[in-house]
């Protein structure tokens, strides 16, 4: 892979008579998301005409578009256009966001219990089903390698604020997980799971396949605006953001959940200039260096 | 004033929905069926996104406070002004006090209700459709309650105006047990066989009982998917892709088990195979079909949607020439 992402073929589709699906590729590859964010973006900038508005995915893009204003074709035309503009991913906007979670938590551990019927292993709970299709034995040492670095957040979808978050690894030392083999009805609200490759965190209560891991302490999606960074945006995610994840235990758990109950909790969020050529030539100091940078912020 | 006495099954505020914040996970929301609902507002005098109450299967009763015109399009619906039947698809004059009241639907699935003035609880991002599972939108993001108050806006015409109006009556859509769907194929559906394409498009598809604002699951076949390796990061399912957009009316195959038919409530993204889109404007047929109803899916071109999308605009069109409205912002010719 070149340096921001090569691609070839990229793949422009119909999606009825109001949107097209844009596809770089059929694998997760955070060279491609990098690349296709900074089309998004661009595509956001241009304000083409007749498009609405243009959603990112892991490896693709739709676009959101009204066929009285222009023709699928004409805009496919405009688009391919827009992406031999850009070589390669410009430097990126990202927040880096503290999320502070409980692992191992009892909410849960409950929901696993009344779900195990459907789960591949309900002898053991879905932290430890993850820590061993892994290869992990102990629970502080995998939740250490879990959290050792920030995960970028490469989609945003599916309910309001669902993110999509990505370890900021090789393929290779990626952690994966099968979903359930059947999904749950119900899962709690703020359940940190994990499936695939991806992390996410339940904005609401609902029904999931991830494999429950912890709590976040704060809230990803905020109907109700009570909290002062959400006001006016409801999510938290961007796509190219970068959550950290931070391991808390209850005392803290609950102090943070008595600051976001009272609407007084302020998320720590640090603006950075990402620049996704240099995290390709160099993963690791890249990552040492935004953190640095962050920790002087 | 609108107050709720009862609410009937599932009765949400609605108008043509919120876009724009699809991409953060927030589905446009709206009215299910949309040439009912904007027919619903030009026989009120109303803009034809003003909100209104979709109304699922079993309709509500309510009284007014204020003088207002009302018109019920959409499913079938028995219904009665102060317990004397009234004719849909047409106005009626409120006065204070009056009780409405809708029955079961007959035909159909989703009736409307339009009041001059529309519903005028507070917009949210844009709209005041109602989104139930992120609760958002509407009144408090939920579906009606007895005893809920709705505020109702000052009707843009004087209310004697757009009374006795009418319009062809063949311009009325009669909802059908037996749906022919037009799809514009591909997305993913390069996953699939050539063979569970061909029977996706040739036998009848049942409507499930899972069907809802989000999606109509849809029983029939299973699905074959190409041999091949796996994509990093797709999951071990043949039938996962890695994360993608969801066009509302596309048409997803978990597991390649069943077919389900994302609507205006849509989750916007996630990891299963997408083989094509319900054209736009035969998602108001899927709006009127409820469990055991019968799809058949023909496959269109771009162009051939794009027509469709056109001549549901002259439709719409006609309608408003014929009842005398002759711009856009919903406002009576002289």
């Amino acid at each position: 892979m070149e340096q921001g992402g090569a691609m070839s073929e990229t793949r422009y589709d119909y999606g009825g008579d109001e949107y097209l699906l844009v596809v770089f590729s059929e694998a997760m590859d955070l060279a491609i998301n990098f690349k296709l964010l900074s089309i998004c973006r661009e595509i956001e900038r241009r304000h083409l005409p007749g498009v609405i508005e243009v959603c990112p995915a892991n490896a693709s893009y739709l676009v959101h578009f009204r066929p009285e204003e222009t023709h699928p074709d004409a805009l496919i035309r405009t688009l391919k256009d827009l992406e031999r503009g850009i070589q390669s991913a410009e430097t990126l906007t990202s927040r880096l966001v503290d999320i502070p979670v409980l692992f191992d938590d009892p909410w849960t551990q409950e929901c696993a219990k009344r779900f195990a019927d459907r789960h591949q292993d309900p002898s053991v709970s879905n932290l430890e089903y993850l820590m061993r299709v892994n290869g992990y034995s102990s629970k502080e040492e995998f939740i250490t390698a879990y959290c050792d670095r920030p995960y970028w957040i490469s989609m945003v979808g599916f309910v309001p604020g669902t993110a999509w978050c990505y370890r900021m690894c090789p393929p290779e030392q990626a952690i994966q997980a099968p979903k359930y083999i059947r999904p749950r009805t119900d899962t709690p609200e703020r359940a940190v799971a994990h499936a695939g490759v991806f992390l996410c965190i339940y904005p609401v209560q609902g029904p999931g396949g991830y494999q429950m891991i912890g709590m976040s302490a704060v809230p990803v999606y905020d109907p109700e605006e009570r909290l002062p960074d959400l006001q006016g945006r409801y999510i938290l995610a961007n796509a190219g953001d970068r959550w950290q994840f931070r391991p808390i235990d209850m005392d803290e758990y609950n102090d943070i959940r008595a600051q976001v109950e009272a609407g007084s909790y302020r998320y720590r969020i640090i603006e950075q200039d990402f620049r996704p050529g240099e995290y390709m030539r160099d993963p690791e100091s890249y990552l040492k260096h935004l953190q640095e940078e962050a920790a002087h912020a | 004033m609108l107050s709720v006495l009862e609410p009937g099954l599932l009765t949400t505020i609605q108008d043509l929905g919120r876009l724009h914040w699809y991409h953060i996970g927030m589905p446009p929301s709206g009215a299910l069926d949309n040439f009912a609902f904007r027919v619903g507002n030009l026989l009120v005098g109303n803009p034809e996104d003003a909100a209104g109450l979709e109304v699922t299967y079993s309709g509500p009763s309510f009284e007014v406070t204020s003088e207002s015109l009302i018109a019920i399009t959409g499913a079938d619906v028995a219904f009665t002004i102060n317990n004397q039947p009234a004719a849909q698809w047409r106005a009626h004059t409120l006065h204070p006090g009056d009780r409405v009241s809708l029955g079961g639907v007959r035909r159909g699935a989703r009736a409307y209700i339009c009041l001059a003035g529309g519903i005028t609880v507070s917009e949210r991002l844009g709209s005041r459709s109602t989104y139930m599972l992120g609760r958002f939108g509407g009144l408090d993001g939920r579906k009606l309650e007895a005893g809920d108050a709705l505020p109702l806006g000052t009707p843009h015409t004087a209310p004697d105006a757009m009374l006795g109006r009418s319009f062809d009556p063949t311009l009325i859509p009669v909802p059908q047990k037996e749906l022919e769907v037009r799809v514009v194929m591909g997305m993913c559906s390069h996953r699939v066989t050539p063979d569970s394409l061909r029977e996706f498009l040739t036998v009848d598809w049942e409507v499930s009982t899972e069907a809802d604002r989000i999606g109509y699951r849809l029983k029939g076949p299973t699905f074959e998917f190409n041999a091949g390796e796996r994509p990093f990061g797709a999951g071990a399912d043949p039938s996962n892709v890695v994360d993608l957009g969801y066009p509302i009316g596309s048409i997803q195959i978990p597991g390649g088990l069943e077919a389900i038919v994302l609507l205006n409530d849509a989750v916007t993204g996630g990891g299963y195979t997408t083989i094509g889109t319900v054209i736009t404007a035969d998602l108001d047929l899927i709006a009127q079909a409820s469990p055991g109803c019968h799809i058949r899916f023909h496959e269109v071109t771009i162009n051939e949607a794009l027509q469709a999308r056109r001549e549901r605009e002259a439709r719409i069109e006609q309608v408003r020439l014929e009842l005398g409205i002759f711009d856009q912002a919903g406002m009576l010719g002289q």
